[in-house]
């Protein structure tokens, strides 16, 4: 017997990995084939042993953490500090006390711009930011900027959608206080070279801000290597739980921050009129944390380490050597970002003739086919391409070839659809 | 479901768009955005009688919003103000003949809602347009 042309085989048993994923077991309530999820860039699917951490925490140990004196307050405080020290082995800081909770990768940059921001820039302070930047690292400086009249200046890009580094040499001339920058643009893909804008940024003497929300995901990350300043990234693109995010900064700048947000939980001791604050982490963390997201993110961590970044990385390139020749081949299409994979993480951003992006993505729907439609948070790069929306496929663990196939049946029927082929 | 969604009729409307175009001067002008997924639509109408003498929209945005507009804008040609004003969003969604589901009816009430807008003043928008 003759095998048929053999499917180029990714690293990782991916079939075996969606066994993993609930949401991709289940049948289609409209009979529609099952959910090809493409959008993993938004937000990426949870396992069953994030989803069981959940369950056991609320089942079983729902408390709040820190000055319960009894054992399931115990149990969630040292359950959601283990968490802490999974998330820093993750990305290789220095010591878990560098990992601050948030809820996402917005407020994290929101944390570093208000607290480390607000008091240290100053009037006609440069801050630099890239054309890829997603709106969360972008907004919270325009904020900032007004307040302290410090000044925004984003570096451009090649044609390619890469960073011009010549431009970046030039701007950093200028001495900017701030480089605050995408590892991995969610918009079409590219991947910054984060630790060479590190090293000539540091050189420059500004602080290094990375926003990390698709490089954590998706990369081996090693925040000591970058050497940034600060490194933010969602859990819940990390198959980790909503409301779950860290960020990472070096204990010499946490140290030296205020805090951001105030109230009970973040101090020492508190007087009426005035009143101390806790050591880091704690001093970022005022309230009730989300105890058993963060819990879920550890153990995201620990299913993503255990397949290995390496090897999550190169499926996902084996997903775009697969899609990106393939999806070429579709007539109209016009796909953005790097060419080469060794630039693009697992982000496929692209315009398909005259059909608007959410038209696109409501034909691909009727197929079960998610994916995103819009600017993506990325405006400023839209305007750059001169687009006002792309249609997004992203990539993760789970996904496979029939996945793309899929994708690229329903851009057919799209055309079809419109009469464009 | 798709394929009656995107029927000729709509994509007639917005490969070849009705009364597409500004209008300076213009008695009502009023644009607005779904920041949703990024359409935009403006409508300028010139009134002359009380009545519609010229209407023209632009913008851009998917295939339902801006077929909806195109559409809208042959349905209120020469209509006096006052039933303009009294346009419900089922005369138009009626007018479009098409399934429109949650998620893209925002897209489908743009052009009615710019219009309106226009007219009345964003304030005094009808609850269900808003």
């Amino acid at each position: 017997m003759t095998s048929p042309i053999t499917t180029p085989a990714t690293p990782l048993d991916a079939e075996a990995i969606r066994a993993d994923f609930p949401i991709l077991q289940q049948l289609d309530p409209e009979g529609r084939p099952s959910l090809a999820y493409l959008d993993s860039a938004a937000s990426s699917q949870k396992p069953n042993a994030v989803i069981d951490a959940l369950d056991d925490y609320y089942r079983r140990y729902n408390a709040n953490i820190h000055r319960g004196v009894y054992h399931i307050s115990e149990l969630a405080t040292s359950r959601y500090e283990e968490a802490r020290h999974l998330v820093a082995d993750f990305i290789n800081a220095n010591s878990p006390r560098e990992i601050i909770f948030v809820r996402n990768t917005t407020e994290a940059i929101n944390l570093v711009a208000q607290s480390w921001g607000r008091k240290n820039l100053q009037a006609g302070d440069l801050i630099l930011v890239s054309l890829l930047e997603h709106h969360s690292n972008l907004v919270p400086w325009q904020l900032i900027a007004e307040e302290k009249g410090a000044q925004i200046v984003a570096i451009p890009l090649t044609s390619d959608q890469r960073l011009d580094m010549d431009s970046f040499d030039e701007l950093l001339k200028r001495e900017p206080k701030v480089v605050a920058i995408t590892h991995v643009s969610n918009g079409v893909g590219t991947i910054t070279d984060v630790t060479t804008v590190t090293r000539k940024a540091h050189e420059a003497g500004a602080v290094v801000v990375v926003d990390s929300a698709q490089g954590v995901p998706h990369l081996p990350v090693d925040v000591q290597a970058i050497d940034c300043d600060f490194l933010a990234f969602s859990g819940h693109k990390a198959l980790g739980p909503m409301g779950s995010g860290a960020l990472y900064g070096k204990l010499a700048l946490l140290d030296a921050m205020p805090p951001f947000m105030t109230g009970g939980g973040m101090i020492k001791r508190v007087e009426v009129e005035r009143s101390t604050f806790a050591d880091v982490p704690g001093r970022f963390e005022a309230g009730t944390p989300a105890v058993g997201e963060a819990i879920g993110l550890g153990v995201a961590t620990s299913y993503l380490t255990e397949i290995g970044m390496d090897r999550v990385r190169e499926h996902e390139v084996a997903l775009l050597q697969y899609a990106l020749p393939r999806l070429k081949d579709v007539p109209g299409i016009s796909v953005f970002g790097p060419e080469k994979t060794e630039d693009r993480g697992g982000v496929i951003s692209f315009t398909l003739g005259d059909i608007h992006p959410h038209d696109i993505a409501a034909i691909l729907d009727s197929e079960n086919v998610a994916v995103r439609a819009g600017h993506h948070c990325n405006q400023p790069l839209m305007r750059e391409l001169g687009v006002i929306a792309t249609t997004r496929a992203s990539f993760s663990v789970y996904n496979t070839f029939d996945d793309v196939d899929r994708l690229i049946g329903a851009l057919h029927e799209a055309n079809r659809i419109f009469k464009l082929e | 479901m798709v394929d009656s969604l995107y029927r000729d009729i709509i994509l007639d409307h917005y490969r070849n768009p009705r009364n597409r175009g500004t209008l300076d001067p213009a008695d009502y002008s009023y644009e607005d955005v779904n920041p949703l997924c990024g359409d935009e639509v403006r409508i300028d109408v010139r009134v002359v009688d009380d009545k519609v003498s010229e209407i023209k929209f632009s913008g851009r945005g998917c295939a339902v919003s801006q077929a909806s507009t195109s559409m809208l804008t042959e349905m209120v040609e020469g209509m006096p103000l006052d039933e303009v004003k009294a346009l419900t969003k089922d005369d138009l969604l009626e007018e479009l003949g098409i399934p429109v589901s949650p998620a893209r009816m925002k897209c489908a009430l743009l052009g009615l809602k710019v219009l309106k807008a226009g007219i009345y003043g964003i304030d005094q928008l009808d609850e269900g347009l808003k």
